[in-house]
């Protein structure tokens, strides 16, 4: 996901259907949504089972990952990649497979898994501790 | 050249939060031909996964004008479109626009067809990409005229009666071609230069244009979600799926795999295809690999001519 996109990724409740609010009779003639590409407000982060974490040590920044993520989940930053968006990445693992096997610079760790089970993980595939996260990635 | 960099400062026009499950192949397609576009798009998509999935109200995952369509006018609405454009220009109105139509296969090569045909019969200046995932799978994965021969489909479902799907492929981008439109090209998600490439001089001519992009479905494909690119990428490689573009007439090739991986193999990476791999089937493996052979022969035939 590209940082000056003009949409904003705040959750709007109003947004959402509720109870004893408008009826069908107050939307706009089509159904129209004005301003469009919208739906950044309804995440899709929870969907994941498997989570991706970034190694910026081994990262060459091809952008690979980016240009193949269909949720539009990797952010990058004047060419680079700086983390991952989990407030709508799905968990699919297309990242860490398209990542080149001699890079190898994402790893997919069961989600939820606290870092010593992160640790863990990493510990068993043979690569170093894996940096948390640190860069308001949301998590 | 345009490369990842370049199209990473570009700003998104289909944006995050669709319901396509993990692993879909269409997103990243949308995303990228989009981002080719250089002028503003307006949109069409016949019904279909990317439709429902990035429409729901009260959201959308467009940026651009986007205009709803029933399964089989995509095409039509999109020319439509183009044509009060052209009216409103005569008029005064100023700004230039790029008319581009989305169509799963289902809403492209079948319940789409006559009006994609038309459209492109009466010369639009409008793009259509297909994005092909071999099946119907917004309804529950039924065959479509995409589907390659032997794939198991709930309407062809692999048993004692069925080795899935008993017809052959409809080939849509020959198809295409022979209306003589200025451009028909052929990609896959996998290789997005030449995708990109693809769309651009597609939006570069005057008239109308075809893309047909392979974008598995890794739900009907029964693959893991983490194949999807990698997937059609050997689908290119085992030459099941050639990249190749017409302009004005001329056939030519824009990708030949530097080691040819086998078509076989290709199927066995695939659930749809796991009964053929059952004993007795060896003959019906040999005729399909016969057949890919084929279309690649002729396909070089084609394109050594031009």
């Amino acid at each position: 996901m590209v940082k000056d996109t003009n949409v904003t990724r705040e959750v709007m409740e109003e947004d959402r259907p509720q109870k004893g609010g408008p009826g069908w009779r107050d939307l706009p003639v089509g159904a129209v949504i004005a301003g469009g590409a919208n739906s950044a407000k309804f995440e899709t982060g929870d969907w994941r089972t498997l989570k991706p974490v970034h190694l910026p040590d081994r990262c060459i920044h091809c952008l690979l990952c980016w240009v193949f993520c269909p949720d539009m989940a990797v952010i990058v930053e004047e060419g680079r990649v700086v983390g991952f968006d989990y407030k709508h990445c799905k968990g699919c693992g297309i990242c860490a497979k398209e990542c080149p096997s001699k890079v190898n610079a994402i790893d997919m760790v069961p989600e939820g898994a606290d870092d010593a089970e992160r640790s863990a993980v990493s510990e068993y595939q043979g690569k170093e501790d894996p940096v948390d996260d640190a860069k308001g990635t949301g998590n | 050249m345009t490369t990842l960099k370049e199209l990473a400062t570009k700003g998104e026009l289909f944006s995050a939060g669709h319901r396509a499950c993990a692993g879909c192949g269409f997103p990243q397609t949308v995303r990228l031909v989009l981002k080719a576009a250089e002028r503003p798009v307006v949109a069409a998509v016949a019904t279909g996964c990317l439709e429902v999935t990035s429409t729901i109200y009260p959201y959308t995952s467009w940026g651009c004008s986007f205009i709803h369509n029933a399964f089989e006018n995509a095409a039509a609405t999109i020319s439509g479109v183009e044509a009060a454009y052209r009216a409103l220009k005569r008029k005064g109105m100023e700004g230039e626009f790029d008319f581009i139509a989305f169509g799963g296969d289902g809403g492209t090569y079948d319940i789409g067809f006559q009006s994609l045909s038309g459209a492109m019969e009466r010369g639009h200046n409008i793009l259509y990409v297909c994005y092909d995932n071999q099946a119907y799978a917004n309804t529950g994965i039924q065959r479509s005229g995409a589907t390659p021969r032997g794939a198991s489909t709930t309407t062809t479902p692999a048993g004692r009666a069925l080795d899935g799907k008993p017809q052959a492929r409809k080939d849509l981008t020959a198809i295409m071609a022979a209306h003589n439109i200025p451009y028909v090209a052929q990609a896959a998600v996998a290789h997005w230069k030449d995708l990109v490439t693809k769309v651009q001089k597609a939006l570069a001519v005057d008239g109308p244009a075809f893309i047909n992009v392979l974008a598995p479905c890794r739900l009907s494909w029964a693959i893991p979600p983490e194949d999807t690119i990698d997937v059609v990428r050997h689908a290119v490689d085992c030459c099941f799926w050639p990249l190749y573009e017409v302009e004005e007439g001329r056939w030519r090739l824009t990708y030949r795999p530097r080691e040819r991986k086998s078509y076989v193999d290709w199927l066995r990476r695939q659930g749809r295809f796991r009964h053929l791999f059952q004993p007795g089937r060896e003959e019906l493996l040999k005729e399909l690999e016969r057949e890919v052979e084929e279309r690649w022969q002729a396909l070089l035939a084609r394109t050594q001519s031009a």
